[in-house]
């Protein structure tokens, strides 16, 4: 079963930008929600993630601060 | 066996020295924190020869692609904490293990300075960024403060205004510097009100920041913002590198063939005392570091 990716961006935010093209090239499906435009997900974030930096990405339950490269790794099983 | 060359870092520098020392069959380590350093939080580049306009996270990404065209062993997300002549060889110990090698090139680049006032390390990403380009958006309609007096901190200003509902400019000398024409954009915006003469005492909140506490005219005074950008400038991301000569600023000291003070370490880019700070200067510098390498190997045997 796919897991279920959901990245929390900012459009300008080069770290943002890498970490959706190494979701790309790893061929993983994901949902981006902009945090810059979209209140109620930046409160989202913050929620899941209890701090307002981006990119915060949700994989499946697992919330992973960053581009780290290695958690992101871990938490997809690749 | 120790590794011919150790390179730290994978900005401009390091990914560069990566491709020559690749090309030239050196058994070779990169160990980084990260692909890219400051070039992956570059905006518009106009002036990296062969691109007439590329962002900064499409040029590393070209870097990145360029250096995997070789197979490079290569050690992601770890931290250097120590570099040392032992002997011949010269000991790199990291976070999660040592190495050795016959030379290694030092490109750790820059980092963002930090204010080192209470509640900054508590409120980092809590409303504290040293990136506004990636966390601006994120206050939209909220009232911020940029803390800091160059051009970085105009740059952080000028991308609020537009999002943030007033921007506060917290400067510690009498009056703002950067460019001119940047500097007159921020003092004509509607919503910018820049404090001169400033320092920030400390930062204030609950979960997240709440406010800045600033001191001027001899008082302190607490002002309610809801993010605090910190552009007050890099420093080398030298601090490793205990036994290697650095200049007052705490950057390496090399000479024109990129060689510190330690026989077989040598250093390459903005962490070093190299004239001008430019992607392009880092790259070129990656590479005359690494010939020099090469060359000092073939001499020892």
């Amino acid at each position: 079963m796919a897991k279920a990716v959901t990245v929390y961006s900012t459009p300008t935010c080069p770290f943002c930008i890498r970490a959706k093209q190494y979701l790309k090239e790893n061929n993983i499906q994901f949902t981006d929600h902009n945090v810059g435009a979209d209140e109620a997900k930046a409160q989202e974030m913050i929620k899941k993630s209890d701090q307002m930096g981006v990119p915060v990405i949700d994989i499946d339950g697992i919330i992973v601060v960053g581009f780290d490269k290695e958690k992101i790794k871990e938490a997809l099983g690749l | 066996m120790p590794y011919d060359l150790i390179i730290i870092g994978a900005g401009p520098a390091g990914i560069t020295a990566a491709v020559y020392a690749a090309r030239k069959k050196m058994n070779f380590l990169v160990i980084t924190r990260d692909i890219g350093g400051q070039a992956a939080w570059s905006g518009d580049i106009e002036n990296y020869t062969g691109y007439q306009f590329v962002t900064g996270p499409e040029l590393v990404s070209k870097f990145e692609e360029h250096m995997r065209k070789y197979r490079i062993d290569s050690k992601e997300g770890e931290d250097v904490l120590d570099v040392e002549k032992s002997g011949d060889a010269i000991v790199v110990r990291t976070n999660r293990s040592r190495y050795e090698a016959k030379t290694v090139i030092i490109a750790s680049g820059k980092f963002s300075r930090e204010l080192g006032v209470p509640g900054e390390k508590e409120f980092k990403n809590k409303g504290l960024t040293y990136c506004a380009t990636c966390d601006g958006p994120l206050f939209a309609g909220k009232d911020v403060a940029v803390i800091g007096g160059g051009n970085s901190a105009l740059d952080a200003a000028l991308q609020l205004v537009r999002i943030a509902r007033k921007v506060y400019i917290i400067n510690n000398t009498p009056r703002l510097g950067g460019d001119a024409v940047m500097k007159e954009k921020v003092e004509t915006s509607a919503n910018v009100t820049v404090l001169n003469d400033s320092r920030v005492t400390a930062i204030t909140g609950s979960k997240m920041v709440g406010g800045v506490t600033v001191s001027r005219n001899g008082r302190e005074e607490s002002i309610a913002v809801e993010g605090i950008f910190v552009e007050i400038g890099l420093v080398p991301n030298s601090g490793f590198a205990k036994t290697v000569e650095r200049n007052a600023n705490g950057e390496i000291k090399i000479s024109a063939r990129n060689e510190t003070n330690i026989p077989g370490i040598f250093a390459a880019g903005d962490v070093t005392d190299v004239p001008e700070k430019q992607i392009i200067i880092a790259a070129g510098e990656g590479s005359k570091a690494v010939l020099s390498a090469f060359k000092y190997i073939s001499q020892q045997l």
